[in-house]
């Protein structure tokens, strides 16, 4: 087939397209990965008791703002990662001042600490399970996600691996934050950091491979 | 013959931004409906991507035209990620990039470390319409695809009917046809990538 051929072929009987689609993708992408999320936490975790008297504690909302900060952002990067030719603009920030701000927080709370109280600030009662439940909850939201960037348009494979590796994670995070009863901001910054980093790492790594168009 | 312009004048860049808002408008019908708009978009893009890649696939002309049908399909496949707001130059140059990057990494040489990041309006810089053949044929290719796929396309596309006289040709409803002409297109565009 000629090269005219082909694009008598392809404007022909050519469909109209409604704008705002990948957005909406996404939307709905998001939606499922959330929902299969919150339907493991609750088969498998269980709400933690005494999550709605703890609404007062301002450590719960460092707890849930840490995750949905970078969940916001991450999200942003997906949608632009996915749009041939977008910049990126500031959103490195978005992702440096959550993670400096709770770096920096952890900080303070270990400085102020008495030296022995310092591992159990750091390791809590759940450190060992902390990362792999939060991999494990943000395997759905993984998967919807590279149905996401299936039907769009990724250049940089790598980074948009990555941006939707740690969406996932910062979701599979925020869900797991129900179930979570660890309340440091060590703890917190440790292993809500490293649930989120895998599967960045992971999106990363599986990026080039599974979404190429 | 590829019509050279000299950068080194404003004329160049004037030249660029008039295609930008020419190729603009027409693919903007396009994406409304308009297939003659869109018919006109698609030869004017496929000039200048033939131009594009011509420059910078010069070790392996032979895979130049293949490249230009790859990039068009990609084109037409991913439309909906074109967002109104920007320009169509970034947008066409990310792809035609996107997909050189993707054959030179796919013939396993490390020429895709090097192609450089040129500016966006590049892709807009020349003009070159003598189309080569393409080594791969696809309507070879089209004959793979499942009957589901494959009629849709055949009758909308290629015999130019109505998606409602498609399908009572094809026995498919509407909507399997809208459906079919979409996902074979896009599986037309992952047996180009198979085939290189």
């Amino acid at each position: 087939m000629k090269t005219d051929d082909l694009i008598t072929m392809l404007a022909t009987g050519v469909a109209p397209v409604a704008p705002g689609l990948p957005a909406r993708r996404l939307g709905a992408g998001l939606f499922l990965g959330a929902l299969g999320a919150l339907l493991l936490l609750l088969l498998g975790y269980g709400v933690r008791p005494g999550l709605a008297q703890a609404t007062g504690d301002p450590m719960l909302w460092v707890k849930f703002g840490f995750p949905a900060a970078l969940a916001a952002t991450g999200a942003l990067l997906v949608l632009r990662l996915s749009h041939p030719g977008m910049r990126l603009g500031p959103l490195g920030l978005g992702l440096l001042l959550p993670v400096l701000a709770m770096l920096a927080l952890a900080g303070a709370v270990l400085l102020d600490a008495a030296a022995p109280e310092r591992t159990e600030l750091l390791l809590g009662g759940t450190w060992k399970s902390c990362s792999a439940s939060i991999a494990l909850l943000s395997s759905p939201v993984f998967v919807a996600l590279l149905w996401v960037l299936k039907g769009l348009a990724p250049t940089r494979l790598r980074q948009a691996g990555a941006s939707a590796g740690l969406l996932a994670g910062a979701v599979g995070t925020f869900v797991y934050a129900f179930h979570c009863p660890e309340m440091a901001a060590p703890f917190l910054a440790a292993w809500y950091g490293l649930g989120m980093l895998l599967p960045a790492l992971l999106g990363a790594l599986l990026g080039p491979r599974l979404l190429r168009w | 013959m590829e019509r050279i312009r000299i950068q080194t004048d404003g004329r160049a860049l004037a030249d660029m931004q008039a295609a930008e808002q020419r190729l603009r408008a027409l693919f903007l019908g396009g994406l409304a409906g308009d297939a003659q708009a869109y018919h006109a978009f698609l030869k004017d893009l496929g000039a200048h991507v033939r131009a594009f890649l011509r420059r910078r696939l010069q070790a392996l002309p032979d895979e130049i035209e293949d490249l230009v049908q790859d990039t068009l399909l990609a084109v037409h496949n991913q439309r909906h990620t074109y967002r109104a707001d920007q320009p169509l130059t970034a947008w066409v140059h990310a792809i035609a990039r996107y997909k050189l990057i993707d054959l030179l990494r796919s013939r396993g040489g490390r020429e895709a470390l090097h192609v450089p990041l040129d500016d966006d309006l590049e892709v807009f810089a020349r003009s070159d319409t003598e189309a080569a053949d393409a080594r791969r044929d696809l309507t070879r290719l089209l004959a793979q695809l499942p009957d589901n796929q494959r009629l849709p396309i055949v009758h909308t596309k290629l015999d130019g009917l109505s998606v409602a006289e498609a399908a009572r040709a094809s026995g498919l409803s509407e909507s399997a046809v809208k459906v079919g002409v979409h996902r074979g297109l896009k599986a037309l565009a992952a047996l180009l990538r198979g085939a290189t």
